[in-house]
């Protein structure tokens, strides 16, 4: 009792393969897509790889890419049999192998769909990642005579500017790192001596942050040092007044904007994985419907075409069936060896 | 005596019609790109248009959408005509449009000529509005209270910020405006008074420049205010060490920006140019070939092409001959009578029909 019949006649069988070429080329370019995609994921990665003390990971962006490559070539092969099809001659070629295309074709897209999941959550990993590399971009700021590091600066400068952002979680990180070094400061002024002596790390450590914090649509001249003192500037009240710099930290700012990249992403690739299950459902039944012609030579006739020839369960089953009887066969062929020796050597 | 006469097989005619119809498609794709030029060169001059007000400076991408607009059309239809050019049952549908198509490419294209040379000439007029916009904008820049200025300050810093710039040709511009509005300054401090009295118009000016001048690359924290006292900072010397802030003014970065923009437009101008200049030559050929099949008579003979049919001199004469004929119908002939309200013909004796035929000599049969 197959499961999900359908008549298919001369014309409904060319019209199905027919647009399941068209299909196929569709799907070759959303492959093209997904591949594209992945690249440029990638790249973002890499653009603020210091950001994240060079130490994320590349898996997700690395099977997109490999996923796209891998629909590109499926699909072409696909389209290719859709378009062999409607030939009996070149349709014979490919009959043998179609089983095989199809299950390879159910894998890949258990793939795609395991790739869609992983982009949702990579943003998890991405918390942690970014949290643990940006505290350590704020700490070498200011080495920058240090090689290796002597351009993390500039690049955090940079980040704050483009995403609009002040420290890790907000702007009072920077009032506990030192990120003014040791060569721009005077050691034998006495202001600078007590506040140094007055840290127990002997660090120097102001109410203060970097230009880059600031903030150009305030109306007021940027006040980057001594936020917290009222005094120290005129009709200025940090508890009431908007601060002229930027109120989110950069891991919020970051994490919304690689998480809106990977949902972007992984929605496109939960469409592609749609459309790769359609093409497949209708090759299935392009196969079946050649298959169960009764002349091949005659292709006027009526055929039957279905998703499965026996019901779920029973496909499950034989499946089973299949895969048990592979590996008892290993063991039942040792066995008959065993016994043959024995009689050898008896007789 | 025709100019570049050339002699076409029915092959060669054929040849031409189908170059002619793939040329034509490219110079559709080329119009399209002018098109798209021109819109992205006017997005760029909208979005600093609080630092550049000129109005005139949106002609020059004005003119390039509309060139690029009619250059889709014409060559549109040019790309229909010779692929029609090919079958002679199909060519007589468009016998009577050529010569007016291609008169029309013709003013076209001297369009395009002068839309390209607008392109590099914009440079001057772009200078003069950056002059006065940018003086302007740094004038208001404390002016965040006022209604119509009060973006200012944002569209200044974030200006210096993406181009790399400070004040109008260097950092020291902000040496001499006051851009520390006065709501923000302690009136009641004595350094304050003494700065305001200090100066002839009672402007607040202090050798310190906003944070968008800052340079992320420098490898210091930003030295922003009092630039040129070495002693207000450890370690610094304003004399010989290099500021922490952008070197260049916002003019000439801005100035270098558009100059590039507007090159790069120019040489995509210059080449279409030259595309429908071939074009407008390969049309004139197939048009003249083709008349010429028809005045044989045989649709598969040779026939002659040329650029024009007498020489350019006779075709300036006889072309100005109908001009002033043209005025002369209105005229009348005076010469031959004293009543100016008698119109007397000019030629010496009336047409008027058979009865002015020489009358026939009856032959006589004897």
């Amino acid at each position: 009792m197959a499961l999900m019949k359908v008549k298919f006649d001369l014309k409904k069988r060319v019209k199905l393969a027919q647009g399941l070429w068209l299909m196929y080329w569709l799907a070759v370019m959303a492959g093209i897509l997904v591949f594209s995609m992945g690249l440029f994921f990638k790249i973002e990665l890499r653009k603020r790889s210091e950001m994240m003390d060079n130490n994320e990971s590349h898996f997700v962006p690395n099977l997109l890419i490999l996923v796209g490559l891998m629909a590109c070539g499926v699909n072409a092969f696909g389209g290719k049999i859709c378009h062999d099809s409607l030939v009996p001659a070149k349709f014979a070629k490919w009959q043998p192998m179609l089983k095989f295309f199809l299950g390879g074709c159910v894998l890949f897209n258990a793939l795609l769909f395991f790739t869609a999941l992983l982009c949702f959550t990579m943003r998890i990993a991405l918390q942690f990642t970014l949290a643990e590399g940006l505290k350590n971009s704020m700490k070498y700021y200011k080495d920058t005579d240090t090689p290796g590091r002597c351009f993390m600066k500039r690049t955090l400068d940079l980040t704050q500017i483009e995403f609009r952002c002040c420290g890790n979680n907000n702007y009072r990180d920077w009032f506990e790192i030192q990120w003014i070094s040791n060569r721009y400061l005077d050691f034998s002024s006495s202001e600078v001596r007590d506040r140094v002596m007055s840290n127990v790390e002997g660090k120097y450590l102001v109410e203060g942050v970097p230009f880059s914090c600031c903030n150009p649509s305030s109306p007021r001249p940027c006040i980057q040092y001594q936020l917290t003192n009222n005094s120290a500037h005129y009709s200025y009240d940090h508890h009431t007044e908007e601060l002229n710099i930027w109120m989110h930290g950069c891991k919020e700012a970051l994490l919304s904007y690689y998480g809106g990249m990977m949902n972007t992403i992984g929605a496109m690739v939960l469409l592609v994985t749609i459309l790769e299950v359609g093409v497949m459902v209708g090759l299935q039944y392009l196969r079946t419907s050649l298959e169960t012609l009764a002349n091949p030579d005659e292709p006027e006739n009526e055929s039957e075409g279905w998703l499965l020839e026996k019901s779920f369960k029973e496909t499950i089953a034989e499946f089973m069936e299949k895969v048990k009887s592979l590996g008892k066969g290993a063991q039942v062929e040792a066995g008959e060896d065993g016994q043959e020796q024995a009689v050898a050597t008896v007789s | 005596m025709a100019v570049l006469k050339v002699k076409f097989t029915k092959n060669k005619r054929d040849k031409l019609a189908q170059v002619l119809w793939i040329v034509n498609w490219i110079s559709v794709v080329t119009g399209i790109i002018l098109f798209s030029l021109g819109l992205f060169l006017k997005v760029e001059i909208s979005k600093q248009q609080e630092i550049m007000p000129d109005r005139q400076l949106h002609m020059v991408p004005n003119m390039l959408i509309a060139v690029g607009l009619i250059a889709c059309t014409i060559n549109f239809l040019g790309g229909k005509i010779c692929h029609d050019c090919v079958d002679i049952a199909k060519y007589l549908r468009w016998k009577l449009l050529m010569l007016p198509y291609i008169i029309c490419t013709f003013f076209f294209t001297f369009c395009i000529l002068v839309g390209a040379l607008m392109c590099y000439g914009m440079r001057g007029e772009l200078e003069e509005s950056l002059l006065s916009g940018l003086r302007d904008a740094m004038r208001y820049y404390k002016d965040t209270d006022t209604p119509g200025r009060c973006f200012l300050k944002r569209t200044v810093d974030l200006l210096q910020i993406q181009f790399q710039c400070c004040g109008n040709n260097d950092f020291r511009d902000w040496f001499h405006i006051q851009w520390i509005s006065n709501r923000y300054l302690d009136m009641s401090s004595k350094e304050v008074v003494h700065r305001l009295r200090s100066n002839v118009e009672g402007k607040y000016l202090v050798d310190s420049v906003p944070f968008s001048c800052c340079n992320p690359s420098s490898p210091r924290p930003c030295i922003q205010h009092q630039v040129t006292n070495s002693s207000a900072h450890f370690n610094y010397d304003y004399a010989t060490e290099e500021p922490n802030l952008w070197r260049r003014g916002c003019r000439q970065a801005l100035l270098e920006y558009f100059t590039q923009i507007m090159q790069s437009i120019g040489l995509t101008v210059i080449i279409t140019w030259l595309f429908e200049l071939s074009v407008l030559t390969g049309v004139r050929y197939l048009q003249t070939a083709m008349e010429n099949v028809l005045r044989n008579g045989n649709p598969d003979s040779e026939s002659d092409g040329w650029l024009l049919e007498n020489s350019f001199v006779e075709m300036a004469r006889s072309n100005f001959k109908i001009i002033k004929n043209l005025g002369k119908c209105n005229q009348i002939d005076i010469s031959g009578s004293d009543d100016p309200n008698i119109d007397v013909p000019s030629s010496s004796f009336a047409h008027y029909g058979p009865g002015n035929l020489p009358t026939k000599q009856i032959p006589v049969y004897s």
